[in-house]
């Protein structure tokens, strides 16, 4: 797909990455730093998500990108543009749809988007046709003349990314669009978000979930503390932890020792065996074939098997295996405690 | 260069891509009253959206007017001389100031309920002009500002408030009021954005306006204050913008003493000069707390 250039001949050589931050540092005060030397790079037309827990330092990063903050330290361009001398040019080349559903209450869906429309200076008519091509498009032509005020938490954030699309941007900032939705806005919103990508555009999404990251992003960064930690293809960072492994859950504690030998005469690996919920683990390759000989064999041993399967490395491995700690423990920490 | 596609003779050429519309953040002071008037219109849609908000700033004030007219209004004496009906029509250029002073607060409530809700984060990141979100705010709350006047004024008319000056004059009060309403608006603009919850913003601008609205000449004349809060009082701009709304309505009675210092003898021009005073700190003040974002 051949998309129309405009970046500055200077930065000719970056016109691949079209978003480069380089050493990133944002801190408040002397104690927090949000962002602790920060490195992205992201290709023109792809997906870069960016996952971490809690306070990770996601959206300082976007808030970084789109201009919002300042950094303290480093520099990041844009769309070839620097995102502290830049800063005008750049916002109205970029779209962003944030945590909080930014729209107003008082005004109605329609009236939202010309308002958008008018401040990046399209115009009257332009505002208005794009306002209605737009709630046409996510599917909110029916509550248009509503005050937002009466829309579900879905239909707000859809009114808020198409806020950030009114004016058709090189680069689109989501974070965390679906965080707080229920699980079927959530469906609807990545189909919207699926479908926005296949059209091209350059989409850098910050998420706390793990599916998420996995299903729209063509890379992963995950980010610990202000730093990237990792990334990589979902497949490359999910190699990291290791490949497939099968997973036997055994009917009675006994059987434990039949089933390990089995198991490792089978795959020629070390099994791990947790005493606690009668499952072994080990590592295997051969996929659904391993799992019925595994089977087999375990059968041909006396064991009997309440639970057998192949698991793939879930990003959550992933996380736990960079971290030391998983994405949510800092929710679930007050309550384990 | 060969390889260079072009329109293959027999077939369809492709359709060219249309140039897309890219949006030219322009700058220059026409765009800031352009990006400046589409906030406002915004503000002014949630006056006639949401009256609760117009129903308050008319309805206290009314009280207000009732209630120191009927209850105080045969208890405090102008010149040495208690006359309910002379009261009345001196207490009603007070209730004006305080009223327009308090329709201020409106501005810094509106931006900290924007900061929290994040539409401030919308605007931020829009090619807009950075004064327009500010000067949208601040000008919608002149229009709330107007409406609450008039419906004061008709509530003075009933009491038997006249104003007995020309026009020309009466229209110099009303305006004069509006003009130090919206500076003050400036200011209650820069705190809103600085504390960012609309309901700490109520809680603080009421201990502060109040004390300031009271500490002047808007209901009783400065004569019977202690000698401190006297001479507060007569450099309180509050008492200069009520007492040139007061002569400039005609509504000085003939008794009573002509007022001590500068500031209350120049009532108009003290004013004024206070007014500039708070734009020219304010204004850029403002504009550059709204830059700075609030960091989340």
């Amino acid at each position: 797909m051949v998309r129309r250039l405009s970046v500055p001949s200077a930065t000719i050589e970056d016109v691949t990455d079209i978003i480069v931050a380089e050493g990133l540092v944002k801190t408040y005060g002397k104690k927090v730093r949000a962002l602790d030397g920060l490195d992205l790079r992201v290709a023109q037309g792809t997906v870069l998500g960016l996952l971490g827990p809690n306070g990770a330092g996601k959206t300082t990063a976007v808030r970084v990108l789109t201009t919002l903050l300042q950094p303290t330290e480093g520099h990041a361009t844009v769309a070839g543009l620097d995102v502290v001398r830049d800063a005008k040019e750049l916002r109205s080349r970029i779209g962003v749809s944030g945590q909080y559903a930014a729209v107003d209450e008082n005004l109605t869906g329609y009236e939202n988007l010309d308002m958008v429309g008018r401040l990046y200076h399209l115009g009257r008519t332009r505002s208005r046709t794009r306002a209605w091509e737009l709630l046409e498009r996510f599917d909110l032509t029916d509550a248009a003349k509503r005050p937002v005020g009466t829309y579900s938490g879905g239909m707000r954030r859809r009114l808020d990314l198409a806020g950030a699309l009114v004016a058709e941007p090189e680069v689109l900032f989501l974070d965390e669009p679906t965080t707080g939705l229920d699980p079927r806005s959530r469906l609807g919103m990545w189909d919207v978000i699926a479908e926005l990508v296949a059209g091209g555009t350059t989409l850098l999404l910050t998420t706390q979930y793990l599916e998420e990251a996995d299903r729209l992003a063509d890379r992963i960064a995950v980010i610990d503390q202000g730093r990237v930690i990792a990334q990589g293809t979902a497949d490359q960072l999910k190699e990291q932890v290791g490949g497939e492994r099968i997973e036997v859950t055994v009917a009675d504690a006994s059987h434990l020792v039949p089933a390990r030998n089995a198991l490792a005469g089978l795959t020629g690996n070390e099994v791990g065996v947790e005493e606690h919920t009668r499952t072994l683990t080990a590592p295997v390759t051969g996929g659904v074939s391993m799992l019925v000989d595994a089977v087999r064999a375990l059968d041909a041993a006396g064991v009997q098997v309440l639970d057998a399967g192949i698991r793939r490395p879930t990003l959550d491995d992933v996380f736990l295996t960079l971290t030391g700690h998983g994405a949510e423990d800092e929710q679930t920490a007050g309550a384990a405690a | 260069m060969s390889t260079t596609p072009a329109t293959t003779a027999g077939t369809t050429p492709p359709r060219p891509r249309a140039p897309r519309e890219r949006p030219v953040a322009t700058t220059g002071p026409f765009t800031a009253v352009n990006d400046g008037w589409t906030v406002a219109r915004r503000n002014l849609i949630k006056i006639k959206r949401v009256p609760d908000l117009l129903v308050g700033s008319i309805i206290s004030p009314i009280m207000f007017i009732l209630l120191f007219a009927y209850v105080f209004g045969g208890a405090i004496s102008l010149g040495g001389e208690v006359d309910p009906a002379a009261y009345r029509e001196y207490l009603v250029a007070g209730i004006f100031a305080q009223t327009v002073i308090f329709g201020a607060t409106i501005t810094g409530a509106g931006m900290a309920q924007d900061v929290k809700t994040g539409i401030i984060d919308r605007f931020r990141s829009l090619p807009m002009a950075p004064s327009a979100v500010l000067v949208g705010r601040t000008t919608a709350d002149v229009v709330n500002n107007v409406l609450t006047i008039i419906i004061m004024s008709l509530t003075s008319l009933v009491i038997g408030w006249r104003i007995d000056t020309s026009v020309g004059e009466a229209l110099l009060g009303f305006v004069l009021l509006l003009f130090f309403a919206y500076c003050i608006s400036w200011i209650m603009a820069f705190f809103g954005l600085l504390v960012r919850t609309p309901e700490v913003f109520n809680n603080v601008t009421f201990i502060v306006i109040f004390p300031l609205t009271f500490i002047a000449n808007t209901f009783v004349p400065l004569e019977s204050f202690p000698a401190p809060l006297r001479v507060f009082a007569s450099w309180n701009p509050v008492s200069t913008v009520t007492q040139a709304s007061r002569e400039l309505f005609g509504n000085i009675p003939a008794d009573i003493p002509p007022p001590e210092g500068w500031a209350l003898q120049n009532p108009v021009i003290y004013t004024i000069l206070w007014g500039i005073a708070i734009l020219v700190v304010f204004v850029p003040l403002t504009v550059r707390q709204y830059q700075r974002g609030a960091a989340r």
